[in-house]
């Protein structure tokens, strides 16, 4: 699928991710916090927690509630956005949950709750799962017991071709069959918890997509493992 | 009320042995009824009823000018509201969650199907194009509104006749129709959510299988296989080979779900 001629805009190799740089420990204040980038998209996620839930009646006393919220600051893209949620953010916010709380052991919390801010620094596509990379070191950084990792990708369809990690230059693509977009997450063990399509591709396409997702993954646990080790002193 | 666990216990159970509690098989949708031009005043308007559970969409349009990012194309608004007469469990005010994803499903399953022909929406490049809204209210939640809403929101958009326009003013002429329709492409995007309850996976959930199901995909495709856009949701996770087995399930139950409401379609 992924043709080994095809030019992207930016001169990458089709399965190439932009350069990525993570670390934790970014926000002192906070309980764990991480920045991620791909490139020129940068996020930086805070968690504070477990805390107990306020108010009172949005405890649940089985299970501690992860809530994310995601937030793309003003200046984060070219023409500036509005401050504050809107419909995109809070959809994120939820899709970020969905993400992370597979693999977070939240059951241990009864009544509590566990925030995990992100914001986005600077913005060029794949927001989204530069966000809940970051968010996933952070709660790793935190101290909050989890099962696995997750990494997150965007795979793209330009025309007929798979790329990795998109820009917005290739999200706009107009030749062909146009540009779809394909943010996942995966566990380090392949697991989904995320998918988002938005776009036009087949069913037989969709299969090589995940493949390929599976395969690049790797690259991006293996730049949270090191940032996380990096983190510990001896 | 929410659903108990144990009744929830109970659909799990039943579906082991690929029972539902309404006799359905898991694949089986419920009795599909759509019923166009309940609006008079909207430009296009739908009222889909799946099983006891109803929504009604609206089409209404406007002229404005398009956005920086697609100046030579029509505008696309689509928002969902869900009613507190629909259900004890909805509240007035602010949307919440579950309304946003209703609008923003619904809304990228028509957008990224180019359903809609945008380009043929410009009136004056950069000035002035159409603007489609796409309102969904609902009217009883027995579960499964998000399949609801996207079926009606195709059908108030097959069923719509533009209003007319003032070229003098640059006005619409609200009250008063034309006979054209809005530009539209052959196939329909259809949206289907698989929901996983245990270790099972049906479509069009009463309520309560809604409530204790664990993960869900909702896929919007053509009756032909082409898809254009998927969200999983719920914090579950799901292997990749039981991904490809859900777009695959979908596919034949889209196939169904169309050839029952074509002719209400048209």
């Amino acid at each position: 699928m992924t043709t080994k001629t095809f030019k992207r805009p930016d001169g990458r190799k089709p399965e190439e991710i932009r350069p990525m740089s993570a670390k934790v420990g970014v926000v002192p204040n906070a309980d764990g916090s991480a920045m991620f980038s791909f490139g020129d998209t940068v996020a930086i996620a805070a968690v504070y927690g477990p805390r107990k839930m306020h108010p009172q009646h949005s405890q649940n006393p089985e299970k501690g509630t992860l809530r994310c919220n995601y937030n793309m600051f003003s200046f984060s893209v070219a023409e500036r956005a509005r401050p504050g949620p809107n419909r995109r953010s809070t959809e994120i916010s939820k899709i970020t949950e969905w993400a992370l709380e597979p693999i977070v052991m939240i059951k241990k919390y009864p009544n509590m709750v566990v925030d995990v801010h992100i914001g986005i620094l600077q913005a060029n596509a794949s927001t989204r799962c530069a966000g809940i990379n970051a968010a996933a070191l952070a709660l790793a950084h935190a101290g909050i017991p989890m099962k696995e990792m997750v990494s997150s990708v965007s795979i793209g369809k330009l025309d007929k071709n798979l790329v990795v990690d998109v820009v917005k230059e290739e999200e706009d693509w107009e030749e062909g069959e146009g540009a779809t977009d394909i943010p996942i997450t995966l566990t380090n063990s392949g697991k989904i918890t995320h998918i988002q399509l938005d776009g036009k591709i087949t069913s037989e396409e969709l299969k090589q997509v995940l493949k390929l997702a599976k395969k690049v993954n790797k690259e991006i646990y293996e730049v949270q493992k090191k940032a996380l080790k990096e983190s510990v002193k001896f | 009320m929410e659903t108990s666990k144990i009744t929830g216990e109970r659909i799990a159970e039943y579906l082991k042995q690929g029972k539902r509690f309404d006799g359905r098989k898991p694949e089986e949708f419920r009795k599909i009824e759509i019923e166009t031009g309940v609006s008079k005043k909207a430009e296009g308007s739908a009222r889909v009823k799946i099983g006891k559970t109803e929504v009604i969409v609206g089409v209404k349009m406007d002229v404005m000018e398009p956005y920086p990012d697609s100046a030579d194309r029509g505008n696309l608004i689509v928002s969902a509201e869900l009613l507190p007469l629909s259900s004890e469990r909805f509240e007035s005010g602010p949307p919440r969650f579950p309304a946003i994803e209703i609008g923003r499903l619904t809304d990228r399953a028509i957008r990224e199907s180019k359903f809609i022909q945008m380009e043929k929406l410009c009136i004056k490049e950069g000035e002035k194009v159409w603007a489609i809204y796409i309102d969904i209210y609902s009217l009883n939640d027995d579960g499964n509104l998000m399949d609801a809403a996207e079926i009606g929101a195709v059908a108030a958009l097959k069923t719509a006749r533009m209003p007319k326009y003032d070229e003098e003013t640059e006005r619409v002429v609200y009250g008063e129709f034309t006979d054209k329709k809005i530009p539209l492409q052959k196939e329909p995007p259809i949206m289907i959510t698989a929901y996983k309850i245990g270790d099972s996976w049906i479509v069009d959930p009463t309520l309560e299988e809604e409530d204790i199901s664990q993960v869900k995909v909702s896929i919007g495709a053509t009756p032909e296989g082409i898809i254009s856009s998927i969200q999983k949701g719920e914090a579950s996770e799901i292997s990749i080979e039981e991904f490809e087995d859900v777009i695959e399930l979908t596919e034949e139950i889209r196939k169904k779900v169309f050839s029952n409401i074509k002719n209400s379609l048209e």
